[in-house]
């Protein structure tokens, strides 16, 4: 069985795929959200050098993956060790060496990662025009509305993932995640910069 | 040597891999291996199979090894039938 093949079997028998998605969705959501609150942030305040404004993004984008990481880790490996235990009282016996017990040891990692490196990731690509303009690329608008920009177009690509898991109008679903998003830098807009 | 044609096994398994993956799995174990499960008994986290397994050569400690890794206790070996080869010296 190839090391693919063996992680979809693993998720299978712990019935998983479900929560990995749902993670992904989570938390990627919360980072594309978090990275464009704290650019509208900037855009709001007086102007700030580019270097502070990737640094003080980059250290929310780090914290949001560790964050994502360890708490994910956490809980899934206490559901799973939960899970493993009630099987091994109902099967009257030890299953740690079996696929069952390879699975409660494998599947917390790989949800883990999932929802670590979903925000961190959805964070750094919201991060690239800030990034070529600080390299001296020249872009077509200020790279802080670009940054929001691609913000904005994660979220609404989040939305259409959201709306074929759910097998609903896949323009709505998106249409609705960027009407969170832009409500959300309303207010932003409204309160910060005071 | 004799070899194993047949053996119909008495198994608990977790409801997961289900019925189907759990023979396949067990038909992976050597090759012309004919698998027949029928699930006997449900219950909340488990149930209870019959798996008749049948080829030219079964090895028995192999495919017992793959029921304990798919989760899968053995309760009772029901029946066997086994052949003892031609003696073609």
């Amino acid at each position: 069985m190839s090391l693919l093949e063996q992680i979809k079997f693993l998720l299978r028998i712990t019935q998983s795929n479900d929560i990995i998605r749902r993670y992904f969705v989570v938390n990627g959501f919360d980072g594309a959200l978090t990275m464009m609150g704290l650019i509208i942030g900037f855009i709001a305040s007086s102007p700030a050098d580019l270097s502070l404004v990737i640094n003080a993004c980059l250290g929310a984008a780090i914290a949001l993956g560790v964050s994502g990481i360890s708490s994910a880790y956490i809980s899934e490996s206490a559901e799973r060790r939960h899970a493993l235990g009630k099987l091994e009282d109902a099967m009257i016996s030890d299953l740690k060496e079996s696929a069952h017990g390879e699975a409660s040891r494998f599947v917390p990692i790989l949800i883990a990662l999932v929802n670590g490196f979903a925000p961190l990731i959805i964070s750094l690509l919201i991060l690239i025009p800030l990034w070529l303009s600080k390299a001296g690329v020249s872009l077509p608008i200020q790279p802080l509305y670009a940054a929001t920009f691609v913000a904005l177009l994660l979220i609404f690509l989040l939305g259409i993932f959201i709306g074929r898991i759910a097998e609903i109008s896949w323009l709505r679903s998106g249409i609705q995640t960027l009407l969170i998003a832009l409500l959300t830098a309303t207010m932003i807009f409204l309160l910060a910069g005071h | 040597m004799v070899l194993v044609k047949r053996v119909v096994l008495d198994v608990l398994k977790p409801h997961q891999p289900n019925a189907l993956e759990f023979s396949l799995a067990i038909a992976q174990v050597g090759s012309g291996y004919l698998v027949h499960l029928k699930v006997l008994e449900m219950d909340e986290d488990t149930e209870t199979v019959e798996v008749v397994i049948s080829g030219s050569a079964l090895n028995f400690d192999d495919i017992q090894a793959k029921i304990c890794d798919l989760g899968g206790s053995l309760h009772s070996i029901d029946e066997v039938e086994v052949q003892s080869e031609t003696d073609t010296g």
